[in-house]
């Protein structure tokens, strides 16, 4: 038997996914920017998905634009934005735990010459709500907050976020939402946000695709240029056996009865988890039940890795981004060294059954007898 | 046109009676490693060996890289070449050196006859030759002592040979002259670069890496197979061998005092090392260390390293400084890859406080805690071999 359990690293492709896809690889291959039926054909059907998406963050469908991914989402998000409102003000805020294709945006914006405020967090990567709201003042342009963070699991406050962001300034606010979307109920009026980005992968949909909401009247500066597609905010002939797939595996979202699934899932595995001597959870108690990162103070995560990978139990150690490199956000977080070089992150979906969850606890306890301490 | 590539040996005209020897190792090397860019034909004449395409669909470009690659050459040119006949020797010339010519200020020709039944003689040909790029270039100026360009012309037995300035070549000698070793490779900056520099003086390398699975993963081997490739672009095709060091390293772990541990573990891949060698036919160890540059390279520690081996370990870098070991790493390209971030297996269990200067006295005395021969005997059979380059 085998487990996966780094399903916020990505999902396997579901069958509603791949059904999408297939049509689409052969049935809709005509060019959606083309005026004969061929293109028509493409075109409706983009549009189908596109309202599927919406409808799934409470959008409307013009407010969709479809991404190659999470990155794309964020890259343009962040850079698009910033460079449209530079003359506005130039003091822009994220957090200290974001994911790379957010933060690695705002290093850069640094060095360009805005003023980056990055928020503090609490153990767990909860932000300070006090914190943003000190900062936030008629110079500030852009904040970006994550949904949910990637490797502990933390559920931020966005809504909250986004209410003292209206009343104290005008910025424009970005959610990124990968971690988040198809596993929160998410609705971008409720929320208050003008950006918000989500990926086909992490959802039992295919790699390639994602979206981003861009608010009506939200002003971007893309960075590249071509026919006019998606708004121009990303131009390209659109990669529809993706978009397809990602239409698929929206389709077959079941937010809140997923959500309770897991739910149940994460509290036994928590508790039997707890029950072992030498391991430390590090998510916290009201984080996102789909992702538990925890430790094994002494053992290195990546013998532990190694270990549970010769076992075909997979998770991964810090985010898989990062190949090895120590974890910024679980640094960020203010975790102790040796809970960072021992960390793993399970990360469950909604196909996860208990027997996988079993078989890890079962795969650490051997790995803790037969690995030596550092 | 026709081009070939002439090259020059290095260090061999030195070598007295040895040199055929030596140039034919050089020859069946080039040969082997041009044999995926294409047909070519060699020929050896007075200390130049001619690589001449014969295939319609060769890589003259890419034979070129991979010569200046070879160990051994010294220098190397690419080469025009053209009948014996002056009025072609003049339009070949402008031809072939015209882009390089128009690139400079000032030039010479020089002109070699080996053909001594050629109508002309060298300085003729100088003057015949230079008059007519002259002519077609007013602008260059003719400087005999420090010429930006110099235009050589080789009138040889059958053809004449007409290039420019000549090419740095790898230097050292051929690969196989000096014998076989083996390289102990980690996945770290150094280690790849020992390897190169020992197979810059002539030794066939053969790679021993010692993998501690679970504590090392299947990409930091993989990561050192590629550096393995990377070197063998230098040295010719390499004997990598894999050890698997997880038992080793947890009894030591679990029987040996901690600060001495890396030591011991180093004395330990010492006489794997030194048995695998001797199975292959290596007749000495390579490893990277540099003196001082961590704790188990102090003088003290590779001399309690150096005793457990009993033939000779090569340490190429012993004097380098870290800077300039990089540098070597850059030039032949294994540094990208060295840095990526995997667990190796020295770096599995590192003592808080290693020892720096132990003596061989008391690592006996702790290598005594344990039986590890049998071990010793076990990594050595199960060690896997595979052909990487």
């Amino acid at each position: 038997m085998e487990a996966y359990l780094d399903n916020s690293a990505t999902t396997f492709v579901c069958n509603e996914a791949a059904d999408e896809m297939l049509n689409a690889v052969k049935n809709l291959w005509g060019n959606p920017s083309s005026l004969h039926q061929k293109g028509l054909d493409a075109e409706i059907y983009l549009e189908k998905a596109r309202a599927a998406v919406a409808k799934k963050i409470g959008a409307s469908k013009d407010e969709i634009v479809f991404t190659s991914g999470g990155t794309q989402s964020n890259n343009i998000a962040v850079f698009g934005a910033c460079n449209a409102l530079k003359k506005r003000g130039n003091k822009i805020i994220t957090t200290s735990v974001e994911h790379p294709s957010v933060s690695k945006a705002f290093d850069r914006l640094e060095a360009e010459g805005f003023q980056v405020i990055r928020l503090e967090t609490d153990r767990f990567g909860l932000i300070s709500l006090s914190q943003l709201e000190k900062e936030l003042d008629s110079n500030t342009v852009f904040v970006s907050i994550m949904a949910v963070n990637n490797e502990l699991g933390t559920i931020e406050p966005i809504e909250e976020a986004g209410k003292l962001i209206r009343q104290k300034s005008s910025a424009v606010f970005h959610v990124d939402a990968v971690q988040a979307f198809g596993k929160l109920s998410l609705n971008v009026s409720k929320i208050g946000c003008d950006l918000l980005s989500v990926s086909s992968h992490k959802i039992h949909g295919p790699k390639g695709a994602g979206a981003l909401f861009v608010k009506k009247q939200t002003k971007l500066v893309s960075s590249v240029v071509g026919g006019g597609q998606e708004r121009d905010i990303r131009p390209g002939t659109e990669p529809m056996p993706a978009i397809a797939g990602f239409f698929g595996a929206v389709n077959a979202l079941e937010t809140e009865k997923s959500l309770e699934k897991v739910r149940k899932l994460r509290d036994e595995f928590v508790s039997s988890l707890e029950e072992i001597d030498g391991v430390v959870i590090n998510s916290g108690k009201n984080a996102l039940p789909y992702i538990v990162n925890l430790s094994l103070p002494g053992y290195p995560s990546e013998a532990v890795l190694n270990f549970l990978s010769d076992n075909e139990v997979y998770v991964s150690s810090g985010s898989a981004c990062a190949k090895g490199h120590k974890s910024p956000v679980l640094t960020a977080a203010g975790l102790d060294s040796a809970l960072i070089n021992s960390s793993l992150r399970v990360s469950l979906s909604r196909y996860s059954e208990k027997e996988e969850l079993d078989l890890f606890i079962n795969s650490i306890k051997a790995a803790m007898k037969i690995i030596r301490k550092k | 046109m026709n081009k070939v590539i002439l090259v020059k040996n290095g260090e061999l005209a030195l070598k007295g009676l040895n040199r055929s020897t030596f140039e034919d190792i050089l020859v069946k090397n080039i040969k082997r490693r041009l044999k995926s860019f294409g047909m070519f034909e060699y020929t050896k004449a007075q200390s130049t060996i001619i690589i001449k395409p014969t295939g319609e669909s060769t890589d003259f470009e890419g034979a070129c890289e991979a010569v200046s690659k070879v160990f051994g050459i010294a220098a190397f040119s690419v080469a025009a070449t053209c009948e014996k006949d002056f009025e072609e020797i003049k339009k070949t010339t402008l031809d072939f050196l015209s882009d390089d010519l128009k690139a400079v200020k000032t030039f010479k020709v020089c002109a070699k006859r080996s053909d001594k039944k050629f109508p002309l003689k060298s300085p003729e040909i100088c003057r015949e030759v230079g008059g007519h790029i002259l002519k077609n270039l007013p602008f260059l100026k003719v400087d005999v002592h420090n010429p930006d360009l110099t235009v050589t012309v080789e009138v040889r037995d059958k053809n004449v040979f007409i290039h420019g300035n000549q090419l740095k070549g790898a230097g050292g000698m051929p690969v196989g002259t000096s014998g076989r070793a083996a390289l102990l490779i980690s996945g770290g900056i150094d280690s790849p670069v020992a390897g190169y520099m020992m197979a810059k003086r002539g030794l066939v390398l053969d790679a021993i890496h010692f993998a501690a699975p679970p504590y090392t993963s299947k990409r930091a081997e993989m990561k050192v197979r590629s550096l393995a490739s990377i070197v063998s672009k230098y040295s010719g095709r390499i004997n990598f061998m894999i050890v698997p060091f997880t038992e080793i390293q947890e009894c030591i772990k679990d029987n040996c005092p901690e600060e001495l541990f890396t030591v011991i573990m180093r004395r330990m891949m010492m006489r794997v090392a030194v048995r695998l060698a001797e199975k292959q036919g290596c007749k000495a160890l390579i490893t990277g260390e540099s003196l001082g540059q961590v704790a188990s390279q102090t003088l003290d520690a590779i001399a309690c390293t150096q005793a457990a081996a009993t033939i000779p370990v090569f340490r190429p870098l012993i004097g380098m400084d870290k800077e300039e070991i990089i540098t070597v790493a850059r030039k032949i390209d294994t540094f990208e890859t060295s840095l990526l971030p995997y667990e190796d297996c020295c770096t599995v269990f590192t003592p808080r406080h290693p020892r720096t200067r132990p003596t061989v006295a008391l690592i006996e005395e702790a290598e005594g805690l344990y039986d590890f021969e049998p071990l010793i005997e076990k990594a050595v059979s199960e060690t896997s071999f595979e052909w990487v380059d």
